[in-house]
This record gives structure tokens, sequence and C-alpha cells, in this order.
């Protein structure tokens, strides 16, 4: 195995019972880097994360998370990671200087008292310090949730779609903080559904079914979705759409703002199809595809999700 | 919606959600129909208040057509099971002190000498009175069973004694609890109540809570071992249960005159293990449990055996053997034994070995199921 590698998993399964959340998942991913982990809800993202952190036996398939084996070394591998969780999950009877403490406690963080003073005063919530956590906006609840799990200076961040629900100068905040913790040396995958947030990842990995689809940096997925983009815009761009869903030829016709963007892998057939429907003051372009115009597509492709989730 | 249906309509479409939702609670489910059925026969047979066939020592000390009679209708009576025959009254004493046995019926050498010339001769019942209702039944009918039974024996020449009312003279020592009140043994009995039922039941609560909440994912996720959690959660209810026992042994001083004949530590030792027991049992709920009302529901499921069966409310040797068997398995059973023991009879140490050991070995069982049961991933 390479050391160089933070996260080396191989052929990752997961199964519930009758049901496969994750079906033959490999990650390679290199120290210091920042990753996006993209995909469809239930695609198996979180699932895949839990189960490099030790939180999910992992059914089939073998690996290791820091050089430590997933699955006889858990214990080392949460001592060394931060796992900030889907779900805001920490104690919201408690205040936010408890919630630090009770960290900092748990990790054995020396000077705990100085410790915890800065985190709080880095974080910002020094003077909110002795609020319930469970009282702070979306955005607080997420910015204390990182300061949490990075206190220990772990080597690995995992962030399990941290930014959902989050105002967008909160995400931009929240990301400016994470490409800061990068900066450092630490290595972070982080899972999202923002393309945005996509764009500012060294690399992305794109799960479906529990598969992963595709692999690279953000020019090299929209390469490899072999798509060509036409862009409509006018008057007449709402009635079109109707009439151009399900159009053979059309992998995606999706919105993009005012304007609709239709993909296809084959820029003539396109041509053909906008030629017939024709409306008079919609005008058509083609243009590059963008990342979101990858993962329409892609998402559409692998088609509908058949799974169940308790 | 309007009109006056429409309140009809949106009540019934409630009804219909919490049917469904009721339906896929399948604890729940259990709780309301199987498990009630279930303790309905079990308590319905269990219990029992005038409790017969109680366990009880005889001392005599001649053979004598006379004292024969007399036995055999103590044993005919149902009231007196003779589990051993003792000639030592000091042996005795200890068996009543263990609670091995409710009575020792002593019958005196010289009894049927005595009894012969009309001297009222002394039978002599001791009762551990210490559970008053238990005793009341057996002690408040002997005079009159050993009366009826002497009749057939006083003829011819002895008949003009059967004249005289009962030839001899009953005494009844209600040991440990001479006034027989029913508070001496019913508080001590309290403080083990209490403590089963408040401490099982925020234990049980711990673990869930964080699943509930989602913070279980979390604690996870941290480097913290079943052990540990497990430990760092019982702690700090055991300074609670500290905290209960001191007030429940203070008010039955102050205000139930409840009296304390033995050795303190040696009951803050059966209680500090009983505490233990309690708060193991309660996490280990909560390993099992889903959710918080499962929790509460299955601190039920074990309270009420505790009440009825442990001895606390209903004489336990005068439940049937089985279920004294499942009485044995229950913490409070062993922990009554100590507390009444120690407060009444001034039971010692030596006395109170198998109980204390019992609650030992439940504790352990019952930690090493926790930890078996204690999720360290979220599978």
């Amino acid at each position: 195995m390479d050391a160089g590698l933070a996260i080396d998993v191989h052929g990752l399964v997961k199964r519930f019972g009758s049901k496969t959340a994750v079906d033959g998942v490999d990650i390679q991913m290199p120290r210091g880097e920042v990753w996006g982990f993209l995909g469809p809800n239930g695609s198996g993202k979180t699932t895949t994360i839990r189960m490099i952190c030790g939180l999910l036996r992992v059914t089939e398939g073998e690996g290791q998370c820091l050089g430590y084996d997933i699955q006889r070394e858990a214990a080392r591998i949460k001592s060394e990671t931060g796992y900030m969780t889907q779900k805001f999950s920490f104690w919201s009877d408690m205040t936010i200087r408890e919630n630090i403490e009770f960290v900092s406690r748990l990790y054995g963080l020396p000077h705990m008292r100085r410790t915890v003073d800065e985190t709080l005063e880095k974080l910002g919530l020094a003077h909110r310090q002795h609020q319930l956590a469970g009282a702070l906006s979306g955005g607080w609840k997420q910015r204390l949730a990182l300061a949490a799990v990075t206190m220990h200076k772990p080597q690995l961040l995992l962030l399990d779609e941290p930014t959902a629900g989050v105002d967008p100068q909160a995400r931009r905040d929240f990301w400016d903080e994470i490409h800061e913790l990068s900066l450092t040396g630490m290595t972070v995958l982080v899972s999202t559904h923002y393309m945005d947030e996509a764009e500012r990842c060294d690399r992305i990995v794109y799960l479906a079914h529990g598969h992963k689809i595709v692999e690279g940096t953000v020019p090299e997925v929209i390469e490899k979705s072999h798509l060509a983009t036409f862009r409509g815009e006018g008057a007449g761009v709402r009635q079109l759409a109707h009439a151009l869903k399900g159009q053979p030829g059309l992998d995606s016709v999706a919105y993009f703002g005012s304007a609709l963007h239709v993909s296809g892998r084959d820029a003539a057939r396109i041509r053909s199809v906008l030629d017939q429907n024709s409306s008079g003051d919609v005008t058509w372009k083609e243009v590059r595809p963008s990342l979101e115009d990858a993962f329409i597509s892609l998402m559409s492709e692998a088609g509908e999700d058949a799974r169940e989730y308790t | 919606m309007r009109g006056p249906f429409a309140s009809l309509r949106r009540i019934w479409a409630v009804v219909l959600k919490e049917a469904v939702q009721m339906r896929r609670d399948r604890i729940t489910f259990a709780m309301m129909f199987g498990i009630p059925v279930m303790q309905l026969i079990l308590f319905g047979y269990a219990i029992n208040l005038n409790p017969k066939h109680l366990p009880a020592a005889l001392v005599v000390e001649e053979q004598t057509p006379i004292v024969r009679t007399l036995v055999s209708a103590l044993k005919s009576s149902e009231y007196y099971d003779f589990v051993m025959q003792e000639s030592d009254p000091r042996k005795s004493g200890d068996l009543l002190a263990r609670g091995e046995v409710a009575f020792v019926v002593t019958i005196p050498s010289g009894f049927t000498r005595d009894l012969v010339r009309g001297d009222h001769p002394q039978i002599l019942i001791e009762a551990d009175a210490s559970d008053p209702a238990a005793a009341s039944g057996a002690v408040g009918n002997a005079q009159a069973i050993l009366t009826y039974a002497l009749r057939h024996d006083l003829k011819g020449p002895l008949a003009s004694l059967a004249d005289k009312g009962p030839p001899f003279d009953l005494v009844i020592h209600q040991m440990y609890n001479p006034e027989a009140k029913t508070s001496y043994n019913v508080v001590p009995g309290l403080l083990g109540v209490i403590l089963t039922m408040t401490l099982v039941m925020i234990t049980a609560m711990a673990m869930t809570r964080e699943t509930e909440q989602g913070t279980l994912e979390n604690l996870l996720a941290m480097p913290a071992k079943p052990a540990e959690v497990m430990l760092g959660k019982i702690l700090p209810y055991v300074a609670v249960g500290a905290a209960e026992t001191a007030v429940i042994l203070i008010t039955a001083r102050l205000i139930f005159d409840v009296p304390f004949v033995g050795a303190l530590w040696l009951l803050l030792l059966g209680v500090a293990i009983f505490v233990v027991a309690n708060l193991a049992l309660g996490f280990t709920f909560s390993t099992i449990a889903r959710s918080q009302m499962q929790a509460m529901q299955l601190t039920f499921f074990f309270f009420l055996p505790s009440i009825l069966l442990s001895g606390f409310m209903f004489p336990f040797r005068g439940m049937p053997e089985w279920a004294q068997t499942i009485g044995e398995m229950l913490p409070l059973t062993h922990f009554l034994r100590i507390v009444r023991g120690v407060m009444l009879k001034d039971t010692s140490f030596s006395q109170l070995q198998q109980p204390l050991l019992a609650l030992c070995a439940f504790t352990g069982v019952v930690m090493v199921i926790a930890l078996l049961r204690y999720r360290r991933t979220l599978d």
C-alpha cells in the first residue's frame, strides 16, 4: 500500500440485509488534497464515509485509512480523523463551551482550558459560549461542528454534506475554512450536492446506486461525460422545455436560471431535434458543458434509485 | 374543509395516522397486548394474600402421642411446612435471622407430663414478624388448630382437661417487630423499590437518548471505548442512588420511626452493589431499546415483577415454587433480604453472604450482556 495515500480502499461493499448500499467502491486518495464526494441522495456517499472511518462494518472489501486497516484498527482511525455528521450531532442541551470541552476531554487534549478558549475565539463564538448549542442557527451549528471535529488536529477530515441547509454566505465562509485547514496539510473528503463546492475540490468522485461512476478533476469529469450542450434563451423557452423532455437523443433538459440547457452525446442529433421543435423567439447556442450538465446527464443515465433506507 | 364534518374528518385522519404508527412499533404493540395477558396469568397465580406452606423449624424435645398430634395438626393446617427438625434452639434462631424459616415452633420437654397434670405447659411459636402479613395467618390460627387437634386425644381420664379451655399456653413471639407494624416492613422495602425504579429508568434513557437525538453517531466517531462510555454513564447515577438512599433512611427514621438494629456499613455495602446492579441493567435496556419510549416500557416490564414477586408487597414464601424461582432472579428480592435483615434483625455479614453474592452475580451477568450489546458501529 502506498504511504502517500490517506484513503486506500478496494471493492468496498456494504449490505443491509438484502439491500446493497455500496457495491464495490475503490478510492485512492492522496494525503493533503481536498476531494468532493458527489452523487444523488442515497447513492452511498454517507455509507462509504462511515465505512472509511470505522462507523460501519464492511461487508466485503478491504482497505486502509491513514495507514490503518479499516476493519481491525477502527479505534486508531477514529483518533486521527475528524468526522462531521450530516445531521448536527452535538449535544443541543449543552452549551457551546460544554460541547467543546467534552470533545477536548475525550481526545485528551493538553492545556484544555486554553485550547477551548482558543477554539471558541477562532470560531467567533467566545461571546456566546454559554448559550445552548441547540439555539444556534444552521450555519453556526455547522461551524461549531467543524471546530469540534478539528480540535484534535486530525490528519483526515470527513465531512458529510456539511453545508446542507446553510445560507450562501455561510457556505462561502465554511469553504474558506476548509481550504485553510487543507493548507495545514489536512486531507479533506467532503460530500456535497452543490456544484460550486464541487468546483472548489481538487478531484471529485461521483457515486450512483452504490457504484463509482466517474472520478477526476472537474475538466476531466466534464470531458469523460462526452456531452454536447446547447443553451436556449428567449421568452418561449418554458413551453419548449415540456416538448423537448423525453425526446430521443436528449439525455437531459434542465433549467439554468432562465435559460434551458439541453445535453446529449451526439451534437448533430440534438441540433436536428431542436430544429424540429423550433420556436420563433428562442435562440440556441452550443456551449461548453458545465459540471452540472455532466451530473444531470450522469444521474439520468444511472436511472432511478431502487434502494430502501431505514 | 368546512362544515360540521370537517372536524370529524380531521380527527379521523389523526386516528388513522396513530394506528399506523402504533402498528410500526413492535415493542409497544407487544407491551399492549401480549404482556398484559402474560402478567395477568403470572401475577394472578403467584400472588397469595393468605400465604400457606411457609417454611418452619420444629424444636421438639420429647416424642409422645400428644406431641405428635399437635405437630401433625400444624402440618395438616398447611400453614406450616416443617422443613427442618432442630434440637438446638440457637441454630433455629439463626435460621429465622437468615429468613430461611418463617417460624420456629418449640415444644419443651416435660410438655406431656405437665399437660396431663393440668399445669398448662407452654408451646412457643417464634414468628419472623419483619413481614407481619406473612406471619399473621399462621400465627392467628395456631391456637384454634392446636386446641381442635387435642380434642380427640383428650378422652377418658383426660376428658376433664378438655372442658376448661385449652390445656396449654400458646406463647407467640413476634420477632424483630413485636408490634407487627407494617411500616417496619414496607419502608425499608421502599428503599429498594425506589432505587430500582429511578435508577433503571434513568440509565435506560441514557443511551437511547443519544440514539434518538442522533448524537450516538458522533459519540461512536470519537475514540471512546464501550466500557468507558458505560462506566461514564453509570457513575453519575451512583451518586444519585447514594443521595436517594440517605434521604430514604433519614425519612424512615424520623417519620416512620423504623428501627435500625444492624450494622450501617453492611447495609451500605448492600446498597452499593444493588445500585450498580440496577444501573447496569438500565444500561443494558438502553442498548436494546430503539427509542426512549421503548426504554420506558422495558423498565416497567421489569419493574412490575420486581414489586410483585420480590416479597416487597406479598410474602415471598407464600408464592408457588415457580414464582419464587422467578423472584430469585430479581435483584430486589435479594436486596430486600439484606435491607430488612440489617435494619430489623441485625443480620450479620456471614448470614447475608448469599443475597450479596446473588447481587454480584446479577451485576456481572448484566454488565457482560451490556458490553456485548453495545454497538461500536452504526450497523
